[in-house]
């Protein structure tokens, strides 16, 4: 009786989110990811990437339902559809920018999000599955964005995923099968284009949303890791609050916000004024039709796929008794996988580039402009200097991985502070 | 609380009444500006679903040529304007008199909704010229395309017009509903100008 006085003595949003929590945890699941998620104090630039990945998923999502509204998945009709959205649907040309647009953001703001996790060492323990799940996230994204860089049916979508499917098909034994029932014809068809449809706006997007879903519970059961490295969990107050952490709600979501209008700032200057980035982002190919007889003059990947590219084309020999081509496409794999192997090959007693020794600030350096070097060598026609550039890059690029349980081990490093600093 | 930064805040709240009433008027302008930013965004996604330009091409006027119809028809195969059927029919005399005459059982026999014609169709053909009808083919009850009946469609009179098979609503050879059916306005006359004796522009 006294309860339900009480009750009814609420004002009406109070007393509806009670009777919401009766029946659904909204409060404690609010408390538990944001208001009382207490993150660590001293974050700085590099952590605002993995927010922005997730503003640009909605990004992605919602434009990319929209264009399905009007994209038809047929060998006659795509090219003219996308032509179709482009100029006769109303705002269809934003719609398309903001997609196309999105998808270089989303591996600009993915490999500055990455970068960060090599830099403080976000990947070490307790952090190994997180950074698992999270570059099963990275790989799911780059099939996402390729299956979808076939849709415009341009030629260039068209011969791009010709050259990547082809890749399967240096595999020994299986590999000219294998091609076949990737693509379901002879040559890449209506019928690849259906199912890459199919895998790019359904299957690709629930597998994405379900893994970054996996990756925000992980992290918020482990907690963020921060630019000193050091455990804010091992430092609580009376209340088990972390001295070191404040509540993500609203300390961080301000602070995102604010991140998020800055980029949003380049992102608009981007799709309004170059959202074709001088042929980076859309290529001129494209804008022809898919012609099965005619392949444009200069193959290259988008600008987020060079590195890897630039590797595969790096592999001009025979090795270990592997074929030139197939040496290329396992050296490709490679390079895409082997960062999951990060937990358990960093041996550093600290986490943070800035209490490691200079042996790994020169080797994450020098991975770094490597990577860039690729990524460029990747976009240009292939030459007999680039192909050396692109080998010792690619040397440089396993090094830093295979090396690291020796370097990590042998150098100096500085003592971590007790408390995380400014 | 445990925090410094927390506590520096709410000490200086409690010193400065305006920075709270501050804080308030910095969140209301704030969520002002983020609420036009998002409706905004939200524009071009609802602007998106409008007719895009080739719907708006394909909805444009149509040209009839009504040379071969004869007293008494309908025009066949029937012509479409936006998709949309258009029933183009040749009163002979003995119809266009009875339009005039047989109009007791008409729910709105003098065209009172300005909505269902244009300005020139408000007569008892509801057409521009008496000889030639020119109706929108769409029950105004739920949308089905009636049709034509040459005569006895009137019980009394013997008249043709429209029938609709949907739900039995009857409409006279001017597209005007009969009261009584579960039509609630007479067929919609859509616009149109003469070209020349032989050639109608629809739309």
């Amino acid at each position: 009786m006294d309860k339900t006085e009480a009750q009814g003595s609420k004002s009406g949003l109070a007393g509806a989110m009670e009777w919401v929590d009766a029946r659904f945890p909204a409060t404690e699941t609010f408390e538990y990811h944001m208001s009382k998620y207490y993150a660590p104090k001293n974050f700085n630039f590099w952590y605002y990437f993995g927010f922005l990945a997730m503003f640009v998923l909605v990004n992605q999502l919602v434009t990319g339902v929209w264009l399905t509204m009007n994209y038809v998945p047929s060998g006659d009709g795509a090219f003219a559809s996308v032509e179709y959205i482009m100029r006769d649907v109303e705002y269809g040309w934003l719609m398309r920018y903001l997609h196309s647009t999105g998808a270089s953001f989303f591996f600009v703001v993915v490999y500055l999000h990455m970068y960060r996790a090599l830099r403080y060492g976000s990947y070490r323990g307790p952090r190994e599955l997180l950074w698992l799940i999270g570059m099963v996230i990275f790989i799911a994204l780059m099939a996402e964005g390729f299956f979808g860089y076939l849709l415009p049916w341009g030629n260039m979508s068209y011969w791009g995923a010709q050259v990547i499917v082809s890749l399967f098909g240096s595999i020994p034994y299986i590999g000219p099968d294998l091609m076949e029932w990737i693509r379901g014809d002879f040559l890449m068809s209506e019928t690849t284009l259906n199912r890459f449809f199919a895998l790019h706006v359904v299957a690709l997007p629930l597998v994405l949303c379900v893994l970054i879903f996996v990756h925000l519970v992980a992290l918020h059961h482990v907690g963020s890791n921060n630019p000193d490295g050091i455990e804010i969990k091992k430092n609580k107050d009376e209340n088990g609050v972390p001295r070191d952490g404040i509540p993500f709600h609203p300390y961080y979501t301000v602070h995102d916000i604010h991140a998020m209008v800055v980029f949003l700032f380049i992102f608009c200057a981007v799709v309004f004024f170059a959202p074709e980035m001088g042929g980076y982002f859309l290529e001129k190919p494209n804008f022809e039709m898919a012609d099965p007889l005619k392949t444009p003059e200069h193959i290259a990947p988008v600008w987020y796929y060079t590195p890897f590219y630039a590797m595969l084309r790096a592999a001009t020999f025979p090795l270990f008794g592997l074929s030139a081509k197939f040496l290329g496409f396992v050296v490709m794999i490679g390079a895409i996988v082997i960062p999951m192997a990060l937990p358990w090959l960093d041996r550093s007693p600290v986490k943070s580039i800035r209490y490691k020794g200079s042996i790994s600030r020169i080797m994450l350096s020098v991975f770094v402009v490597s990577f860039f070097i690729l990524g460029y060598l990747g976009t240009q026609a292939p030459s007999k200097a680039g192909t050396i550039a692109a080998q010792i890059c690619t040397a440089i690029y396993f090094a830093y991985f295979v090396l690291m349980p020796w370097y990590t081990r042998v150098e100096n490093t500085k003592p971590e502070p007790e408390r995380v600093t400014g | 609380m445990s925090d410094g930064a927390v506590n520096e805040a709410s000490d200086e709240a409690e010193d400065n009444g305006t920075t709270n009433s501050r804080r308030y008027f910095l969140i209301q302008a704030t969520s002002a500006v983020a609420a036009v930013g998002a409706v905004g965004a939200a524009w071009p996604f609802v602007k998106y679903w409008t007719p895009s330009a080739k719907a708006k091409a394909a909805g444009a006027p149509v040209r009839v040529d009504i040379s071969k119809l004869a007293p008494g028809e309908m025009l066949s195969p029937i012509v479409a304007w936006r998709g949309k059927p258009i029933f183009v029919v040749y009163r002979d005399q003995a119809s266009i008199d009875a339009l005039t005459t047989d109009v007791s059982g008409l729910a709105d026999p003098d065209s009172a909704n300005p909505e269902m014609q244009p300005e020139f169709a408000v007569n008892p053909w509801r057409s521009e010229r008496p000889e030639i009808g020119i109706y929108l083919g769409i029950c105004t009850h739920l949308g089905c395309s009636p049709k034509h009946v040459v005569t006895d469609n009137f019980e009394e009179s013997g008249q043709g017009g429209f029938f609709c098979p949907c739900h039995g609503s009857k409409f006279d050879l001017a597209g005007r509903v009969v009261s009584g059916v579960p039509a609630p306005d007479n067929l919609e006359v859509p616009p149109y100008r003469f070209e020349s004796d032989t050639v109608i522009v629809i739309g």
